[in-house]
C-alpha cells in the first residue's frame, strides 16, 4: 500500500512539474491576420500602437510568453502615453494591458502544446488526478479502521507549517498572482482545456475557464479524500457531496451552458455581497439587455441576498451556505481540510477578525451604494470619488488579493478559512444573523468536556470551542460555519450541531451538569 | 490581603483559583513543579499521536493568569510547615500562606516489581512522562516492542498511542477481561475485540513478574508471572492505576489515609488547609462513590466547591449524579448513573448490541420499582442533560425507553437505533413501549 502511495505521489509530482513547465515552452508569433483581427474587434484607432506592433512584434517568433507580452505591453503603454499627452482620448486603448495581451497571446501561440491539447491534458491533469488518487485511496487501509485518525498531523512538514507547507504556499501564491495579474503568461495552460471549453460553451478557454475547471478537479479529488477520512461520519459525507454538487453544477456547468446559449455567465448560488460586482453597471446593463432570463437573474440575485439567505440562516445557521453550498467554502473544506488546524485561536486573532470582516462588509456596501447612486443618477462618482476607482480598489484588494492570493494561497500557513473568517462580506452578514436570530447552535453535552483541546485545534475558524465546552456553554458564534469537525474530533462526545428553539440557545452561565444543583445556582449568581 | 496558595496547577487547583478570583480579590498563588501553565492531562495522548502540539492542551492563553491576577510559581514543595503556615521548596525558598489548598493529584502505582525503576520503564501521568516517551519510544526502530502493564483507561490510551506510531504492543491485563472490574462482561468483551482488531497483543489474566535489565540498566524484557514467558521489549509502560500523591506530607501533621483525609467541606484536620481533586480522600464515601475519585470532573467540582468555602460561604461538597466518559480506540463510551460490573440483587439489566459489534447500550434498573439506575453507551453519544433529569426525577426504565430519541446526541444524519432498541426491550420483557417522537420541548425543558 505504501508503495502505491509513493508511486502516486511520484506521478502527481511529475504531472505538476509538467504543468508548471508548460509556461516556459511553445512559440509565439503574431501574424498580420491576427493583428488585423484584433484591430477590428477592438476598434483600435491608435496608429502609434499598430505601427509599433508591426515593426517590433508582427512576424517575429518569440520563444517565451514573458518577452512577448512585455513587448506588446510596452507598445501599448507608449502609445497610450503619447495619446493621453495629446488628449487624443479616442485613440487611447482602455483595456487592462495584461488582459489585452492575453487575447493576442492566446491567438498567437503555436507549437507542440497547441497541437496536442489532449496529450498534454493527460500529461498534466491526467497524471495529477491519477497520482493523487493513488496517494489518497490506500488511506482506507493504511490509516486503519474508520474513525478520527489525525495521527502525525503535527509531525508532518506538509501540515505543520514545515518546508513542504511553505513550498505549497509559494506555488499557490504564484499561481494566483499569474491568474489574476499575468494571464498572458499562462495561455499554454488554457490550451489544454480548450477542447473541454469548446464542448461546453463553444468558446476557447479563458484563464477563468481554466480556473473553474481546475477548481472542480481539485475539489473532486480532495472530496474523495474527505469521503475516506470521514467515512464513519454521515454529516461530513453529505456536506462534502453538497459542496461538490454546487461547485460543479452551479458554479461551473450551468454558467458555461448559459454562455453557449448566448446568455450572461451567472452562478445562481453566488450571493451578493460575495458576488460583489452584481450591482456594477456593466452587469446590470448586461442583465437588462438579456431579456427574460436576465431579468429573472436580477430578481433572483436580490431575493437570494435579501430573503433566502437570512431565512435559511435562521433555520439552519450560516452553515447551509458556508459549508454546504459556497464555492470558497467548498475548496476550503476539500483542498483546505489538511490545513484546518493552522488557524489562529488567540483572542487577538478574534479581535482582528471582527474588525476586518465587518470592515469589508461596510466597504462593499458603501461601494455598492455609490455604484447604484451613480447608475441611477448618471453621475461619474460620489463626493468627488469616481465609482470606478472604488470598484477597482475593491476588486484588486479584496476580490483578488484577499480572496484569492491570501485566501487560498495562505492555506498551508494560516489555515483554510482565512478568507471566510477575515474577509468575506457575505460571511459577515450571515454571521450577524446567526449570532442574533437563528435556531442553530452547537450544544455542549453537560459536564462531559475534559478540556482536551481537539475541538479548538481543528476549528478552521479559529473559534476556541473548548472555552465554551469546558464551561458547559453552548457555542453560538457568528463565525462558526458549521463544518462539524469539532464535533467529529471530540473524543468525549461533547458537541452536537443542531437547530432547535431559540429560547435557551445561548446559556452564558457556567452550567456544569453533574455538580450539586444548589452550588450551581450560587456559581451562576456570581 | 488574604493569601491563598494552591499546590498543583491541574484542573482542581486551577478551577479553585478561577472561582476564588471570581468571588474575591484575594491574593492567589498557584505552585507547580510540572509545567509553567495549566494543561489538560487528559490530552497528553494526543500530543504523542501528533493530533495536537503541547501548547494546544493549554486551555487558557498565557496572558490569562496575569490578567486575572493569579500568580504562578514554578517549584517543588518539599515540606509544609503547618505551624507557621509556610511552604518549603526544594530550591530552599519559602512561601507563606493564609489558606492552603492541596491539589497535588496522583502518581502511577508501582507494586514493587523487580526492575520497575529501570530506564525505559515509566507510567503515563505527567508532562515529563510524555517527554520520556519520546526518548524511549519515538518510533518502531528505537522501540521494537512495548509492553504495557495494567488494563485500565490509561493503559488502553497508551496502547493506542504506541500503536499510532506502528510500535508493536503487548498489553498485560491482570483481569480475565479488559476493565471488567468496572464494565459488565458484555462491554468488556466488546472492548477486548476492539483491542485485538487493532493488532494489539492482548494478554488477559497475565501478571507482571519482573522486568529484566540489559547491561546498561535499561529494560530489555518482561517475564509473565503465570507462564514464565519472556517478552523482549524496549519500553515498559506501567499503568496499573494511580494513587494520591501525598509525598509532600511526609513530615507534617496533616492527616492522611491513602490520600489527604477531608470532610465534606474538603477541609483537612488542619484548619486552614484544604485538599481537592485526585489527592483528596473523603472520610466517608458519598453515596455510591468511592472515597477517592481520580477523574477530571471530580477535581473540577471540588475546585468550585472549595472556592465557595474559602470565600466565606462554607458549602458541602455534594456531587450530583455520576457520569463519565472515555474512548477505546475508535469506540466512544459514556456512562450516566450506575451500571456495575455485576448486578446487585435488586437490579435488572437490558443489553442491546449492534451487529457491527462496535455499538451497544446497557441499562441498569430496579427490578421492583422499575426505577432507572444507569446506562452505559458505546458508539452512540447520549445527552447528559437527559439522563441527569431522569435520575433526579427517578423515572422508570420504561419512561427512558419511551423518550430515547431525546437522549441521542450523535451528529445529525447519523443512523438512529432507538426503534431497534425498544423493540428488543419489548420482546424480552413482554412490554409494549411506544417510542415517542423527538421533542425539543422536552430536550430543552422550555415551557
Ligand atoms: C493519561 C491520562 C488520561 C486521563 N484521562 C481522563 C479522562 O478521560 N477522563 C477523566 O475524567 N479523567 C482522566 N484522567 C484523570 C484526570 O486527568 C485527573 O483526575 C486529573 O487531572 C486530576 O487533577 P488534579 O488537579 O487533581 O491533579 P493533577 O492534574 O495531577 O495536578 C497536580 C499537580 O500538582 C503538582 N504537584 C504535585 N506535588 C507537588 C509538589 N510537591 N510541589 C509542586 N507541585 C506539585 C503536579 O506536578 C501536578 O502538576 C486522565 C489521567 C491521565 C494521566
Ligand atoms: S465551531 Fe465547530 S462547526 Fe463551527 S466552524 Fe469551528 S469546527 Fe466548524
Ligand atoms: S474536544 Fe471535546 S472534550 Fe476536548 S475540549 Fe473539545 S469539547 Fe472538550
Amino acid at each position: 500500500m505504501k508503495h502505491i502511495q509513493n508511486i502516486g505521489l511520484g506521478l502527481f509530482l511529475v504531472g505538476l512539474s509538467i504543468f508548471t513547465s508548460l509556461i516556459f515552452i511553445g512559440k509565439y508569433e503574431v501574424t498580420p491576420e491576427v493583428l488585423e483581427n484584433i484591430i477590428n474587434n477592438k476598434g483600435i484607432k491608435s496608429e502609434l500602437f499598430i505601427n509599433s506592433m508591426k515593426s517590433n512584434v508582427v512576424g517575429k517568433e518569440f520563444s517565451n510568453p514573458f518577452t512577448f507580452s512585455s513587448s506588446m505591453i510596452s507598445a501599448l503603454e507608449t502609445a497610450n502615453e503619447s495619446h493621453k499627452q495629446n488628449s487624443e482620448w479616442d485613440k487611447v486603448i482602455w483595456d487592462k494591458p495584461h488582459s489585452f495581451a492575453y487575447e493576442i497571446v492566446k491567438q498567437s501561440g503555436n507549437g507542440i502544446i497547441k497541437e496536442n491539447k489532449w496529450l498534454f491534458w493527460w500529461l498534466t491533469f491526467g497524471l495529477g488526478i491519477l497520482g493523487a488518487l493513488m496517494y489518497i485511496i490506500p488511506a482506507v487501509i493504511v490509516k486503519g479502521p474508520p474513525g478520527i485518525k489525525n495521527n502525525g498531523i503535527w509531525f508532518n512538514a506538509a501540515t505543520n507549517r514545515g518546508w513542504v507547507g511553505w513550498l505549497v504556499f509559494i506555488f499557490l501564491v504564484g499561481f494566483y498572482l499569474l491568474l489574476y495579474f499575468r494571464p498572458s503568461y499562462i495561455v499554454n495552460w488554457t490550451y489544454i482545456v480548450d477542447p473541454i471549453s469548446e464542448n461546453l460553451s463553444g468558446n476557447l478557454a479563458s484563464q477563468w475557464f481554466l480556473y473553474g475547471f481546475l477548481y472542480c478537479v481539485v475539489m473532486t479529488v480532495m472530496a474523495v479524500r474527505m469521503y475516506i477520512k470521514y467515512r464513519h461520519n454521515k454529516y461530513q459525507i453529505l456536506r462534502t457531496t453538497s459542496v461538490l454538487f454546487f461547485q460543479i453544477v452551479f458554479a461551473f456547468l450551468i454558467p458555461e451552458i448559459l454562455v453557449r446559449f448566448e446568455k450572461p455567465w451567472y452562478d445562481f448560488k453566488n450571493a451578493f455581497p460575495l458576488d460583489y460586482d452584481f450591482f456594477f453597471s456593466w452587469n446590470l446593463d448586461q442583465l437588462i439587455a438579456s431579456g427574460g432570463l436576465g431579468l429573472f437573474i436580477l430578481i433572483w440575485g436580490i431575493v437570494l441576498t435579501v430573503v433566502i439567505v437570512p431565512v435559511m440562516v435562521y433555520f439552519f445557521g450560516k452553515r447551509w451556505y458556508c459549508s454546504w453550498v459556497c464555492g470558497c467554502g467548498g475548496l476550503a473544506e476539500t483542498l483546505g481540510d489538511p490545513y484546518r488546524q493552522l488557524s489562529d485561536k488567540s483572542l487577538k486573532a478574534w479581535k482582528l477578525e471582527r474588525w476586518l470582516v465587518h470592515g469589508v462588509l461596510v466597504f462593499v456596501l458603501m461601494m455598492t451604494g455609490f455604484t447604484l447612486y451613480a447608475y441611477f443618477s448618471g453621475a461619474e462618482g460620489v463626493l468627488g470619488i469616481k465609482t470606478q476607482t472604488i470598484q477597482d480598489i475593491y476588486g484588486f484588494l479584496i476580490g483578488s488579493i484577499f480572496a484569492g492570493v491570501i485566501g487560498t494561497g495562505f492555506y498551508p500557513i494560516f489555515g483554510n478559512r482565512v478568507w471566510c473568517r477575515f474577509g468575506c462580506p457575505l460571511a459577515a452578514y450571515l454571521g450577524v444573523v446567526q449570532r442574533f436570530k437563528s435556531r442553530f447552535r452547537i450544544t455542549t453535552n453537560g459536564g462531559q468536556c475534559i478540556s482536551c483541546g481537539n475541538c479548538s485545534t481543528y476549528c478552521e475558524q479559529g473559534i476556541d470551542v473548548r472555552a465554551y465546552a469546558q464551561k458547559g456553554e453552548n457555542i453560538v458564534r457568528s463565525s462558526c460555519v458549521g463544518c462539524g469537525i469539532c464535533s467529529a474530533v471530540c473524543p468525549r462526545g461533547v458537541l452536537k450541531l443542531e437547530n432547535g428553539p431559540e429560547k435557551g440557545r445561548i446559556n452564558p452561565t457556567e452550567i456544569l451538569l453533574g455538580n450539586d444543583v444548589d452550588l450551581m445556582d450560587l456559581v451562576n449568581q456570581k | 490581603m488574604e493569601h491563598i496558595v494552591i499546590i498543583g496547577n491541574g484542573i482542581s487547583g486551577v478551577t479553585a483559583a478561577r472561582h476564588i478570583r471570581k468571588l474575591s480579590a484575594k491574593k492567589i498563588t498557584i505552585v507547580s513543579a510540572e509545567s509553567d501553565y495549566f494543561f489538560s492531562r487528559t490530552a497528553l495522548m494526543y500530543v504523542y499521536m501528533g493530533h495536537m502540539k503541547f501548547e494546544h492542551t493549554q486551555p487558557y492563553e498565557n496572558w490569562f493568569w496575569k490578567k486575572n491576577r493569579i500568580d504562578l510559581k514554578k517549584g517543588y514543595v518539599e515540606n509544609i510547615d503547618t505551624e507557621n503556615s509556610t511552604l518549603h521548596f526544594t530550591e530552599g525558598d519559602l512561601l507563606t500562606y493564609d489558606k492552603l489548598i492541596i491539589a497535588t493529584g496522583s502518581k502511577p502505582n508501582k507494586f514493587g516489581w523487580p526492575g520497575q525503576d529501570l530506564e525505559g520503564v515509566q507510567g503515563l501521568y505527567s508532562k515529563q512522562d510524555l517527554e520520556n516517551l519520546e526518548v524511549y519510544a519515538p518510533n518502531n526502530k528505537v522501540c521494537k516492542r512495548a509492553v504495557i502493564v495494567g488494563g485500565g483507561l490509561i493503559g488502553i490510551e497508551l496502547a493506542e498511542m504506541l500503536h499510532s506510531r506502528n510500535i508493536p504492543v503487548t498489553f498485560l491485563v491482570r483481569e480475565s477481561s479488559f476493565w471488567n472490574g468496572v464494565l459488565p462482561n458484555k462491554e468488556s468483551e466488546l472492548i477486548n475485540r476492539e483491542i485485538l482488531s487493532n493488532g494489539i497483543d492482548l494478554r488477559l489474566s497475565s501478571n507482571l513478574k519482573e522486568i529484566k535489565s540489559d547491561e546498561n540498566g535499561k529494560a530489555k524484557s518482561v517475564i509473565i508471572e503465570e507462564t514464565g514467558e519472556e517478552i523482549f521489549c524496549d519500553f515498559v509502560g506501567l499503568t496499573a492505576g494511580v494513587s494520591p500523591n501525598i509525598d509532600i506530607v511526609k513530615n507534617s501533621n496533616i492527616e492522611t489515609g491513602k490520600g489527604f483525609k477531608v470532610n465534606r467541606y474538603l477541609e483537612t484536620n488542619i484548619s486552614n488547609i484544604y485538599a481537592i481533586g485526585d489527592c483528596a480522600e473523603q472520610q466517608e464515601a458519598i453515596g455510591n462513590r468511592r472515597p477517592i475519585e481520580a477523574v477530571w470532573y471530580t477535581g473540577r467540582m471540588m475546585g468550585e466547591t472549595v472556592a465557595q468555602t474559602i470565600c466565606g460561604n462554607r458549602v458541602e461538597y455534594k456531587p450530583g449524579h455520576w457520569f463519565n466518559s472515555a474512548k477505546f480506540f475508535d469506540i466512544e463510551y459514556q456512562t450516566y448513573g450506575w451500571v456495575w460490573a455485576q448486578p446487585k440483587d435488586n437490579e435488572a439489566r437490558f443489553y442491546w448490541e449492534h451487529e457491527s459489534s462496535k455499538k451497544c447500550i446497557h441499562i441498569n434498573y430496579d427490578k421492583n420499582t422499575r426505577e432507572f439506575i444507569g446506562i452505559n453507551t458505546f458508539g452512540i453519544r447520549m445527552r447528559h442533560e437527559f439522563f441527569d433529569k431522569i435520575l433526579s426525577e427517578k423515572q422508570t426504565v420504561e419512561h427512558v425507553l419511551e423518550h430515547l430519541t431525546n437522549a441521542n446526541f450523535d451528529p445529525e444524519f447519523y443512523k438512529l437505533y432507538e426503534k431497534e432498541i425498544v423493540a428488543k426491550f419489548n420482546a424480552e420483557n413482554n412490554t409494549n413501549i411506544q417510542l415517542k417522537k423527538k421533542s425539543w420541548k422536552r430536550i430543552f425543558q422550555v415551557n
